[in-house]
């Protein structure tokens, strides 16, 4: 078997085999919902109607999208560069800590300077997470998948020295979490009285920005230049070491703001179980957009919306939440090939 | 060593057609090889020459024809097919495990991979045996990776005729070897032919083409535009066939050189890889004067281009540009030295594949004014200077915004020459430049350097062709293993001289002294 390359493929290869990868995903999922004794169609209805069926379905929808757009743009633009962090779960919780650190009364601000200040500080502590990978990356040619990703569980067990120690909320009755953060350190709702905080809009114009970054500035040209071909942007003057490292700086920032954007936005305060993998299912999210910014944010509702409509269907049809994962995975699968195969077509032999 | 016409046919291409899309990359081909004979495929890069051979080898499948080896059709689409009826091929890339000796690397694959143990005797008399009669002097016991380029091309031979090759295809096999060494190859392929062995010689090179071969076939664009018997023709008409045009050597006119814009004074750089580093190298390049460098490749070429191109420094020795030597030396500084860069390799180095015409014009110079300012791109200003390349390089394309792997190689080094010379440089390091680009686009490279050169800059031309580099250069140098022989004015040195040189003759006397400059 080999593939053949196609130049320029047609619209109906362009639109049909995505198409036919969402197809085979749901096909999938009935599947699933069939094997687990349960009435696909109803299943489906029941994903879709859990996800965006009411206000309240869709701003459930929208809230857990906010941390996957961010981890999301994090892998984007470092995957852009060819620097492949697999730690965004480790930012994440490094800006959360942060926002914790701050947040509790650290600094005596008022809101509209405080969550300023936090959410930088944040970015920058999360971007030194995944600056030492990167040098080790730069330095000594350290393969940085494997530093990321160990980085994760080293950041989580240290997150849960800091909730058993010196982090502990003394009026916790004993549980591993943190204080509360103060009134001016929360994130405000977009609309009072619904579910909605600034985070998402946060999310959003972050997406806006690193669009820009990439498609407006000297920095996106570079990063974009070493990720596809890093022996000829050398050859033609790019510091590549330093794009890396810049690259890493933005990816790391944008993925500590999931962290800041959870605890100030939505849960107050900080617990081992924040994030349910947000940074690995950045991954999914970046990899689903082709690593298109805009595309993130599409990505990340869709992947949110799946997870939110598995939840409340499960609780209808007693169907296991499970599926959500399974989709998610069939859809990253069947895309990846759907996209890959609209540029080459198979020969047998 | 024409054969008879009567002679038994072993091999017929029979009106081969491939379409890649819109592209017919071969239009109803026939080609028929007799025995003992010397056939030549010539034509330019895209002209269809390794499509042809991929069908015959069963890597592609054609849209329609047949092949017949030895009266029998070839299923198409089984590359082992070809390889069974005894057809060998020897191609351009050697296929060869490095770590392995040439014994080994004979036998690999002709034995079950689950043998208890190589019975190597039979096969080491056998080898020894071909090696005699075929004129291929190789030891079988020497490892692959220690041998010169002309060596393991030599192992290649012998690998296809243990397997019994009646029929071999060389594909452009003299592109890395000296003169020495090509007569050499000659030789053995007259004593094959000589034996009844059939050979289908694929160049671009019409000098040879010329030696070697009884008929000459010449494809462009996919057809075959011609056959002609080899003695009824000559260079300038196939030449001809071969571009449909006629062509204008280029011409040096007498020119003084002015001062040295770069010195290099008994410079080493570190080996890298298998890559040789410099080993005492003193050079200087002048105004006004183009400065080749021949050499076969792999004996410092890279590290020298690497040294000026700003990717390396001197570990030893000292490199002066434009009089003064360099504080730190990076890719930037060359460039902001006035050096330009032609690279070897424009599709990994030279070019971004997946960036468009306008990001690619302007790799070198987005950094600054007028492309960017204050870290913003100018978008508009870069798509001005893609588009003046476009116009005055001639870059036959969709426009600036079409992506640069669609673009064929003569016109992707043409968009990376006039980002190289839209700079204004006052040095041109020209590495290969015309390696792999059909005629028309070999001559309008070529006269733009001269161009360069007419009008003050001083250029160094490394180039494996040594053809090129004696019709172009003013002063030429032979790099051998990191070391440069003397400065050869044009004209006082002949190509059996320089062959010489390139083979190592002379270095042992001369590179204490460190290449003196004779101009």
């Amino acid at each position: 078997m080999r593939l053949e390359p196609i130049a320029n493929p047609s619209p109906a290869r362009r639109l049909g085999l995505p198409a036919a990868a969402l197809a085979l995903t749901v096909l999938m999922a009935s599947l699933l919902a069939l094997l687990a004794g349960a009435n696909p169609f109803a299943t489906l209805g029941l994903i879709v109607k859990g996800a965006a069926g009411s206000k309240y379905a869709l701003l459930e929808t929208l809230n857990r999208a906010t941390p996957l757009i961010f981890t999301g743009l994090a892998v984007a633009v470092a995957f852009r560069a060819k620097l492949w962090n697999i730690g965004a779960e480790a930012q994440l919780y490094a800006g959360a800590v942060v926002t914790v650190l701050l947040g509790t009364g650290a600094l005596p601000l008022p809101s509209a300077l405080l969550i300023p200040v936090i959410a930088l500080a944040a970015m920058i502590a999360g971007a030194l997470v995944l600056l030492g990978p990167v040098l080790l990356k730069t330095r000594l040619g350290v393969d940085e998948v494997v530093t990321t990703l160990l980085f994760n569980f080293i950041m989580l067990l240290f997150v849960s020295l800091l909730l058993e120690g010196p982090m502990k909320d003394p009026m916790g009755m004993g549980w591993p979490k943190s204080p509360a953060l103060e009134k001016a350190a929360r994130l405000p709702r977009i609309v009072e009285g619904l579910r909605l905080h600034w985070g998402f809009a946060l999310a959003i114009l972050s997406a806006l920005a690193v669009w820009v970054i990439q498609t407006r500035t000297t920095l996106g040209y570079e990063i974009r230049a070493v990720g596809l071909n890093a022996e000829a942007a050398r050859f033609a003057g790019i510091p590549v070491g330093r794009v890396m490292v810049k690259t890493a700086l933005l990816s790391g920032g944008l993925a500590a703001l999931a962290g800041f954007s959870e605890v100030a936005g939505l849960k107050g305060n900080l617990t081992l179980d924040l994030s349910p993998g947000f940074g690995y299912t950045g991954i999914i999210v970046a990899m689903l957009a082709l690593l298109n910014p805009l595309g993130v944010v599409v990505a990340a509702i869709f992947v949110a919306g799946v997870f939110v409509g598995a939840d409340s269907m499960s609780r209808a049809a007693g169907v296991p939440t499970y599926i959500a994962d399974i989709l998610m995975a069939t859809a990253l699968l069947t895309m990846v090939l759907a996209l890959r195969l609209t540029h080459a077509r198979i020969r047998w032999r | 060593m024409a054969p008879e016409t009567g002679a038994e046919v072993v091999l017929r291409l029979d009106g081969i057609t491939k379409r890649f899309g819109p592209l017919v990359a071969n239009d109803a081909i026939s080609v028929t090889l007799r025995k003992g004979e010397v056939i030549a495929l010539l034509g330019e890069n895209g002209a269809g020459k390794t499509t042809l051979m991929n069908i015959l080898f069963g890597h592609y499948t054609a849209d329609a024809g047949t092949v017949e080896v030895f009266g029998q059709p070839l299923p198409p689409g089984h590359p082992r097919a070809a390889l069974a009826a005894g057809v060998g091929m020897v191609h351009q890339h050697f296929t060869l495990a490095d770590n392995l000796t040439v014994l080994e690397n004979i036998l690999l694959g002709t034995r079950p991979l689950l043998a208890p143990r190589l019975d190597a005797r039979e096969a080491r008399a056998r080898v020894a045996r071909l090696s005699r009669d075929f004129g291929l002097a190789v030891h079988p016991d020497a490892r692959v990776g220690a041998l010169s380029v002309g060596e393991r091309q030599r192992v290649e031979i012998l690998k296809a005729l243990y397997r019994d090759a009646r029929i071999l295809i060389l594909d452009e096999p003299t592109a890395v070897l000296t003169p020495q060494e090509t007569s050499a190859l000659f030789e053995t392929l007259r004593k094959a032919v000589a034996q009844g062995l059939s050979v289908i010689f694929i160049s671009h090179k019409l000098g040879e083409v010329i030696e070697i071969s009884s008929r000459v076939l010449v494809l462009r664009h996919g057809r075959l535009v011609g056959e002609v018997a080899t003695a009824d023709t000559d260079r300038h008409r196939l030449a001809e066939m071969m571009v449909g045009a006629e062509i204008a050597a280029p011409r040096l006119s007498e020119r003084a050189p002015g001062p040295a814009f770069l010195t290099l004074t008994g410079v080493d750089t570190p080996r890298r890889g298998n890559a040789p580093g410099l080993k005492g190298v003193t050079l200087a390049l002048r105004a006004g004067q183009i400065t080749g460098l021949a050499g076969v490749s792999g004996n410092g070429q890279a590290a020298l281009a690497a040294l000026i191109g700003g990717l390396e420094t001197p570990a030893k020795g000292s490199m002066e540009l434009h009089g003064a030597r360099p504080a730190d030396w990076s890719p930037r500084a060359a460039l902001t030295g006035g050096i330009a860069r032609i690279p070897e390799d424009r599709h990994r180095t030279g070019s971004v594949a997946d960036f468009t015409l306008t990001e690619n014009a302007v790799l070198e110079s987005y950094a600054g004014p007028p492309y960017s300012r204050r870290g913003w791109m100018n978008w508009r200003a870069a798509d001005d200077f893609a588009r003046r390349i476009i116009e005055t390089y001639d870059v036959r394309c969709p426009g600036p915004a079409a992506r640069i792997r669609l673009l064929s190689g003569g016109n992707m080094q043409k968009l990376i020459l006039g980002r190289a010379l839209e700079a204004g440089p006052r040095i041109i390091l020209a590495n290969q430049p015309v390696r792999g680009l059909d005629i028309g686009a070999v001559t309008f490279v070529q006269n733009r350097l001269i161009a360069a050169r007419d009008a003050g800059a001083a250029v160094l031309l490394i180039s494996e062709d040594l053809d090129e580099v004696m019709a172009l250069s003013d002063v030429i140098h032979v790099i051998y293993e990191g070391r440069l022989s003397p400065a050869f004015p044009r004209g006082t040195m002949t190509p059996a001289g320089l062959g010489g040189w390139m083979a190592g003759h002379g270095f042992e006397r001369e590179h204490t002294r460190g290449g003196a400059d004779a101009a």
